[in-house]
């Protein structure tokens, strides 16, 4: 697989082909599997985060503690806001989805985690569904965004343990940005700067989940990570360039990863986590779970 | 090398792959080891998996590894009570097992019951699903079940390494790694053997027949 977007990119525009074919490629050549059993493993993944995103969307599942669940429902079904009616209200309705049935522990597809389930499904299936694209348009997007995520698994990391959230939705949403661009016929040049734009937007994103459960905020930045992978698609459609190269941006994440404090990965004792009512709230659900 | 299936998944149950997928897969382990459902299972938590193992499901993954069910089976989410209805006991306890800088936070020691035959194995869950056996029996070993593995404690013998290999050819089972240590010279030798091919019953029943194996255990390769 490619350590860099920029080889990535390269090899696809002089080819004159899309990401996802020069990824899919990649992939055939590393791990000696046909192309066509990697797109049928990738739609199996697909048919997954589909039904999570089905079953998020009816509202009666709750989280193991108690925190979070049932919003989803509001985005499907409550007042309408500025938004309503349009892609984004949808996106954000599938991203509240997917994570209410992670933390529900219902099945969801870990890409890149299971923290950041919620990006990718909302982004590109809730664009794909608004634009009348078929499966298999999903399952090319999939494929590049699979390839984003192995470069930035390469340079940084997709751990929230490692490297805040920024690694994990921040991550997703650099992932879904790209793979959007390519499945709304934007070029494989565009897809970086959309990556770029999404993660410049992460940047420094902690990881501070009341009681270290992934349950808040964890399911919100989702949502709000599918908002900013939004921005960047609609910027980098419109032709707008980001001076910093995605392979840059993604360092600099691995970067400050590197040099975040414990307290702010994943271990419950900074950010969020460490606000009064934070503790106060993982303390009464860890309670009550333990009684009942 | 990072390949884009491992970034699109695994398909699983949430919400952790830590505390919920790798934990079925230590509790996959543990099943294998006494080759089958346990009618009793002592599960000591130690570190993250104590503290914050109940709001992850870590309980019922362990549980549900233990039942025969995979990372991504609906049933994880009601495994304790499908645990009471199949006639296993499982007890929870809270321990540690050693200092935090020693022991990975996600460990948990698993002992477990079926018929005449009890085993305990100590595993942590390493993140993103994988997972690491590393004490069976009181043996250390090094298990990822990444592979398929055949774990076995043998005498010190002159030339078992070449028979154990010249089996596993016979049977047609092709060797991925293979790491034999003892403690001292004369003493038991371990051996984990990764294999490519699942073994099956009478490639296990042929290393058991031989006279210098003090046990052996096939552990199938358990994926997220």
């Amino acid at each position: 697989m490619y350590s860099s977007l920029a080889s990535a990119i390269h090899d696809a525009e002089s080819r004159a082909l899309r990401l996802s074919q020069v990824a899919l490629e990649a992939e055939s050549l590393d791990h000696g599997r046909p192309v066509a059993e990697i797109r049928a493993a990738l739609g199996r993944a697909l048919a997954v985060m589909r039904e999570a995103v089905g079953r998020g969307a009816t509202g009666d599942l709750r989280s193991t503690s108690g925190l979070v669940g049932g919003d989803a429902a509001k985005l499907r079904s409550g007042p309408a806001g500025p938004l309503s009616g349009t892609p984004f209200r949808d996106v954000l309705m599938r991203a509240l989805a997917v994570q209410e049935v992670n933390a529900a522990m219902g099945v969801i597809v870990a890409a890149p985690t299971a923290g950041g389930a919620g990006v990718l499904p909302a982004v590109l299936t809730g664009l794909a569904d608004a634009r009348g694209l078929d499966d298999e348009a999903l399952i090319d997007a999939l494929a590049t965004a699979g390839l984003i995520g192995a470069v930035i698994a390469e340079r940084a990391s997709l751990s929230g343990a490692e490297g805040g959230c920024q690694a994990e939705t921040g991550a997703a949403a650099g992932m879904a940005a790209g793979a959007a661009v390519e499945m709304l016929g934007g070029t494989p040049a565009q897809c970086g700067h959309a990556v770029a734009l999404a993660q410049q937007g992460t940047l420094g994103l902690v990881c501070d989940p009341l009681g270290g459960l992934v349950e808040l905020p964890c399911v919100f930045r989702n949502a709000t990570g599918s908002a900013i992978a939004l921005a960047a698609v609609e910027m980098a459609l419109a032709g707008i360039e980001f001076a910093i190269p995605a392979d840059e941006v993604i360092d600099t994440m691995g970067q400050i990863g590197r040099e975040m404090d414990v307290r702010y990965r994943e271990t419950a004792g900074g950010g969020l986590a460490a606000t009064p009512t934070g503790r106060r709230l993982a303390k009464e659900r860890l309670y009550q779970m333990k009684r009942g | 090398m990072v390949s884009i299936l491992d970034i699109i998944g695994p398909v699983m149950v949430g919400p952790s792959s830590s505390h919920t997928a790798g934990a079925c897969r230590l509790g996959l382990i543990a099943r294998n080891l006494v080759g089958g459902t346990p009618q009793k299972a002592l599960i000591e938590l130690h570190g993250s998996f104590a503290r914050t193992g109940e709001g992850h499901g870590t309980d019922k993954a362990i549980v549900g590894g233990l039942l025969g069910f995979r990372p991504d089976d609906d049933r994880l989410r009601t495994a304790l009570e499908i645990a009471d209805g199949e006639g296993l006991a499982y007890r929870f306890a809270k321990t540690k097992l050693g200092e935090e800088n020693e022991v990975h936070p996600n460990s948990v020691r698993i002992t477990v019951e079926r018929g005449d035959r009890t085993s305990v194995m100590t595993g942590s869950s390493l993140g993103a699903g994988r997972i690491l056996v590393n004490e069976i029996d009181g043996f250390p070993v090094e298990v990822h079940a990444d592979h398929h593995t055949i774990v076995l404690v043998a005498e010190d013998t002159k030339g078992s390494i070449a028979r154990i290999t010249t089996l596993l050819a016979d049977d047609g089972v092709n060797i991925a790694t293979l790491r034999v240590s003892r403690q001292r010279r004369g003493g038991d030798a371990f051996m984990v053997i990764e294999v490519d091919q699942p073994p099956g019953d009478d490639v296990r029943d042929h290393i058991r027949a031989l006279p210098w194996v003090r046990w052996a255990f096939r552990l199938d390769r358990v994926t997220v």
